[in-house]
């Protein structure tokens, strides 16, 4: 399992008293985009507060890089956004990503290579809380890339984010994964999900369908996405499975 | 290290941005002092004004403490912090030494104040005041990051201001001499730490040299400053539901 750099091993969460995943399995092969796509409430932040190590677990395992998952040492190696904007918004860009690169021990550098990475340079002196939506999250992007982790979780990055840039962002997260960084990547827009090397559908807290795109689609007998989710749900759902 | 003076210049910066703040911060103890200078005769107005300065800086810097702390919570970066190389201490540290300078500050020109222009007078050094003051911020941080763990919302962070600050003014010695107090009640002040911190600055009021008294009544407020910052610490969780 060398290129595995994230398994999940029947993974049982509950938050409040609800059971949010259900004996999750997957893993996630290293230097590569996995997508993982569901609609809201099916459990994918929950899935990634756990491979981050912040999310308490029922019964199962995360093995992330070959340690358990919230261990010390992957803190280095992990950079984690969180769905809604997670920066200071009363510091500028700039010292909000050379923040999270001094805790990395990096330096100014790194922290403004990460602001025109995620396209904020012309915003750099701006305060967080006074930028857009779209910048807001771009901010709390350069944030959670600015160590150049092994591993990159990151929760709906793309949102409210224009064509031009989401394809920009997109093209980034393929150079990451080039660079040999793994890359989750939640999304609940379909078209994205054509820029994954694996996609993991999830729905009520349980996998649906682990697989390359195309093969996603071929399984369902459908060229578009959005169907083939709808597809895999309806086979699920035939007589002997029990809700 | 590193990450606790990063933390440190980050809390520092974002006290810098909000201007109105600082001017609050600097601005408000003055007035409120000067209008005891108006209410009282000069007499009263000395051990007055002496304890206010040590009431000042743990009640403010308690009050943003727990909101920016809360503020940590609610927005994410305490849970995006946690996933980061930074040690919890670190974060609580940090808060710690920040609103600490930002309160030595404060109490430094309210002491210019209150010394050169409210004719407040102590036998003892007005180093030694400034020096409580700033404990007592401190105090006011570790307490405040504490009681922000028993908040959800903004609503109840500030409403842990009359439960956890209030009975410290009011059974500090401020109101009713300690001596005065039913013995129940002196019971419950000798177990508030700003009973020490207030009583510390009558010493140098009352004395030309620091006393074993006031040495001793800072180690307490120390003592107290490092038990709520270890139980804040107990608070801050990785892992969450």
């Amino acid at each position: 399992m060398e290129n595995t750099a994230i398994e999940v091993r029947d993974l049982v969460v509950h938050r409040g008293k609800k059971p949010v995943l259900h004996g999750f399995s997957c893993a996630i092969p290293a230097g590569s985009v996995t997508g993982l796509l569901g609609p809201s409430g099916s459990g994918k932040t929950t899935l990634m507060r756990a491979i981050v190590g912040v999310q308490l677990v029922k019964s199962g395992t995360v093995t992330v890089l070959g340690k358990p998952a919230g261990d010390k040492q992957l803190r280095h190696e992990m950079g984690y956004l969180t769905q809604a904007p997670s920066v200071y918004g009363d510091l500028t860009v700039r010292e909000n990503a050379r923040y999270f690169a001094a805790l990395y021990g990096l330096s100014h550098k790194e922290a403004d290579a990460a602001i025109k990475d995620v396209g904020l340079e012309e915003a750099k002196n701006q305060l967080v809380g006074d930028l857009s939506g779209g910048q807001h999250s771009r901010a709390s992007l350069a944030c959670a890339i600015v160590s150049n982790p092994k591993i990159l979780v990151l929760d709906e990055p793309t949102v409210g984010q224009d064509p031009v840039l989401r394809d920009e962002l997109w093209k980034r997260f393929r150079g990451f994964a080039e660079a040999g960084t793994t890359l989750l990547v939640s999304s609940h827009v379909m078209d994205e999900a054509n820029r994954c090397d694996r996609l993991l559908l999830i729905r009520e807290g349980k996998l649906i369908a682990d697989d390359t795109p195309a093969a996603v689609k071929a399984s369902a007998g459908t060229d578009d996405l959005d169907q083939a989710f709808l597809n895999l749900i309806r086979a699920g759902e035939t007589p002997g499975e029990t809700s | 290290m590193r990450t606790l003076v990063a933390t440190t210049g980050r809390i520092l910066r974002q006290l810098r941005h909000d201007k109105r703040t600082i001017g609050l911060l600097i601005v408000v103890p003055n007035l409120l002092l000067t209008l005891l200078y108006f209410m009282f005769d000069s007499r009263i107005f000395n051990g007055l004004a002496l304890t206010m300065l040590g009431i000042f800086p743990f009640l403010i810097m308690f009050l943003i403490t727990s909101i920016a702390m809360l503020r940590e919570r609610t927005t994410g970066t305490l849970e995006r912090l946690l996933t980061t190389p930074l040690r919890k201490t670190d974060l609580l540290f940090g808060y710690g030494i920040a609103f600490g300078i930002a309160a030595t500050i404060q109490a430094a020109v309210v002491s210019v104040v209150a010394y050169l222009f409210l004719g407040m007078d102590t036998l003892g050094s007005p180093g030694y005041v400034i020096l409580i003051a700033a404990a007592n911020a401190v105090l006011g941080v570790a307490l405040g990051l504490l009681a922000s763990a028993f908040a959800k919302t903004e609503f109840q962070a500030v409403q842990f201001m009359p439960v956890i600050v209030l009975p410290q003014i009011l059974l500090c010695g401020l109101f009713v001499a300690r001596e005065q107090m039913a013995g129940w009640l002196q019971a419950i002040s000798d177990v508030l730490p700003l009973t020490y911190s207030v009583e510390a600055l009558q010493e140098v009021g009352r004395f030309a040299n620091p006393t074993s008294t006031m040495w001793r009544d800072l180690a307490i407020v120390g003592g107290a400053v490092i038990v709520a910052l270890v139980a804040a610490a107990a608070t801050l969780r990785r892992r969450t539901p």
